[in-house]
């Protein structure tokens, strides 16, 4: 039977491998438990999902715990979430409330266990509060915050520092994100998993059925941007972009996929505002789709022949890593992490405007050797830098420190 | 250019690898004057890491500067005349990161006083100071004879390679690599092969790429064309 670990040496070869199970060999015998909110969806569950079972490959033991809260909690925590990351959103008391008993309660389940354990990793905002309620642990605690915390709403950010300040050690995802904290800061990028159905190799046949069931033409060139219908994503700039290309391409076409229109007002006004700029346009492609359609996402990135990715504001963009991944070259808005993984003239180009934008994809519309040159780029770019494996070996890399202490130099065996 | 039977005198080469984990340090600056004053008391170790940690963040062949600071002057700042001052450092012409960090400090010192004005950046575009920890792990594996590399390179991870030909000028008494120092070792045998390897240029290519010269270097000596 092969291991999980054994299907990514397929991809990332067996020296990157075996420097895993270096790496993971003096943690052999300690006990790690991963705590966040729920098991299914989200970015943070599908990590989980696979980080937790390499780590048992890896001869850690490793548990994976959720904790459980009411409707009211989530609502809590979703607007926390949502000030973390700039909105301005007040906090009532009643909410706050509601948050730090759930904590409790959770804790009083997950005593026992997380007393115990030698590293406990707490995802995101939602557990962050767990830690008041264990002074008697005996091992350390990372808080490994997920999302955007560069510029949170101030208020809601004091409240939750005065629970992560008592960790051990947090995790970013980029530099900028980063808040100052009594403790050591670890930077880790997120990661995409080479073998999901978001980014596993489709055949061709698959592709072009994917993408002929919503009628868009094969045959002609697709530029695609995938991501929520949210004014920060700059949908209606990508299509006047779309449009000043298609003076000079006339044959484009332009898919925008997204989420299905939800109750959140903000995203149905952001649809409205795209149909009225697409203007019933039969080469525009407007698709709203499940949350769950990782495949077709997987096949309409393929079947593209470029990419956008034109945010005016971004945290990481892992919807720019997996088109790097599939050969693709990336035009991209000029701002946070689509700036380490937009490398210009060589993984794609930068822009700031959609005229930027119509530019830069006539100019790899024309230079098709260029286009396939940078994607293939591209894809060696991602498999150095963006894949779970390198996610897992810096995961392994936090817990040595943290278990021979955090200094300059650590020398194993 | 084949070079067989000769005598091994040397102690084995252990191959190492290593890990790197970037740490935040809070610090960060928006304009010049800042960059300045944050430089005169940031740990050496971030001053390593803008360096040389480069190589094992993302990215790729060919960068435009040879460091974090020339490339944020020249991309957030856009002084191309700074960048290009501190782009030409060459870290390994010091004795230690203190005598390095003067050099800097005073390269920007000298651009202040030459600029009537202190260069902005964007808020967004903030130099965001950051250090590293090394973890260095044995990987049991060792080379006796120097005609092995032929073998060893090409299979040797990016991090090793960065541990054995960049991390390696920091800690060497010569400040080079680990190849060049073991291979001295062996009574001036091998110095026509360690002057071939001193003409790799670190600053121009990614770990794979050094890894690929490396090898074609260690595969022309030991095998001829």
């Amino acid at each position: 039977m092969t291991t999980i670990l054994e299907q990514y040496a397929d991809i990332v070869g067996w020296e990157v491998i075996d420097q895993l199970y270096q790496l993971a060999a003096p943690l052999k015998g300690i006990k790690v438990v991963h705590v966040n909110s729920t098991r299914k969806g989200g970015g943070v569950a599908e990590i989980l999902n696979k980080l937790v079972p390499l780590q048992k490959d890896l001869g850690i033991d490793v548990t994976w715990e959720v904790i459980k809260g009411n409707k009211d909690f989530f609502k809590c925590t979703k607007s926390i979430h949502n000030s973390l990351q700039g909105s301005n959103i007040e906090l009532p008391q009643s909410m706050m409330d509601t948050y730090e008993k759930t904590n409790e309660k959770n804790a009083e389940k997950l005593k026992k266990k997380l007393n115990d354990a030698d590293i406990v990793f707490i995802h995101d905002p939602q557990p962050a509060p767990l830690i008041k309620y264990f002074p008697e642990r005996k091992g350390k605690w990372i808080w490994r915050c997920h999302i955007d915390v560069s510029k949170p709403q101030r208020t809601v950010w004091k409240y939750i520092k005065n629970f992560v300040k008592d960790y051990d050690a947090s995790i970013f995802s980029l530099p900028a994100f980063a808040q100052p904290l009594p403790h050591p800061e670890y930077l880790i990028p997120p990661s995409i998993d080479p073998l999901s159905e978001k980014n596993m190799d489709l055949s061709r046949e698959e592709i072009e059925q994917t993408v002929q069931s919503f009628g868009i033409d094969i045959e002609r060139p697709i530029m695609l941007q995938v991501s929520r219908f949210d004014r920060f994503k700059d949908p209606v700039g990508v299509i006047q972009a779309f449009k000043l290309t298609k003076k000079f391409v006339p044959s484009i076409q332009l898919v925008l996929a997204g989420g299905e229109a939800t109750d959140d007002p903000e995203s149905n006004s952001v649809i409205e505002e795209v149909r009225l700029a697409a203007n019933s346009n039969p080469d525009i492609h407007i698709l709203l789709l499940p949350p769950d359609a990782h495949r077709t996402i997987n096949a309409l990135q393929r079947g593209a022949d470029i990419i956008i990715q034109k945010s005016t504001k971004e945290g990481f963009g892992l919807t720019v890593t997996e088109a790097l991944w599939k050969g693709k070259p990336v035009i991209g808005g000029d701002v946070g992490g689509i700036r380490i993984q937009v490398v210009n003239h060589h993984t794609g180009f930068l822009v700031k405007t959609p005229e930027g934008a119509a530019l830069r994809a006539r100019y790899l519309l024309f230079h098709r050797e260029r286009l396939n040159e940078m994607g293939k780029k591209a894809k060696i770019f991602v498999k150095e830098n963006f894949l779970l494996t390198r996610h897992l070996r810096e995961y392994l890399t936090v817990m040595v420190s943290l278990k021979y202490g955090v200094k300059e130099r650590i020398e194993l065996g | 250019m084949k070079k067989n039977n000769v005598e091994l005198s040397n102690k084995p080469f252990e191959i190492k690898d290593c890990a790197l984990a970037a740490l935040a340090t809070g610090k960060s600056a928006q304009n010049l004057k800042e960059l300045r004053d944050l430089l005169l008391d940031i740990d050496a170790n971030s001053i390593y890491y803008h360096f040389w940690g480069g190589q094992l963040k993302p990215r790729f062949d060919d960068p435009e500067y040879h460091n974090d600071f020339a490339s944020w002057t020249r991309h957030a700042l856009h002084d191309g005349t700074l960048a290009e001052r501190l782009s030409a450092i060459d870290p390994t012409d010091f004795q230690n990161l203190e005598d390095l960090r003067t050099e800097i400090v005073e390269i920007i010192e000298e651009r202040l006083d030459e600029n009537d004005h202190i260069p902005w950046c964007e808020p967004d575009e903030k130099f965001h100071f950051v250090t590293s920890q090394i973890v260095v792990f044995n990987t049991k594996k060792t080379i006796e004879d120097p005609r092995m590399l032929v073998k060893t390179i090409p299979n040797m991870t990016r991090s090793s390679i960065f541990y054995h030909f960049i991390d390696a000028r920091r800690r060497t008494p010569e400040n080079i690599d680990d190849f060049r120092a073991w291979l001295k070792g062996f009574d001036g045998q091998y110095n026509f092969l360690c002057d071939m390897i001193s003409t790799i240029d670190p600053f121009f290519a990614t770990l794979t790429e050094l890894r690929k010269h490396l090898y074609n270097i260690v595969k022309n000596y030991f095998e001829g064309e």
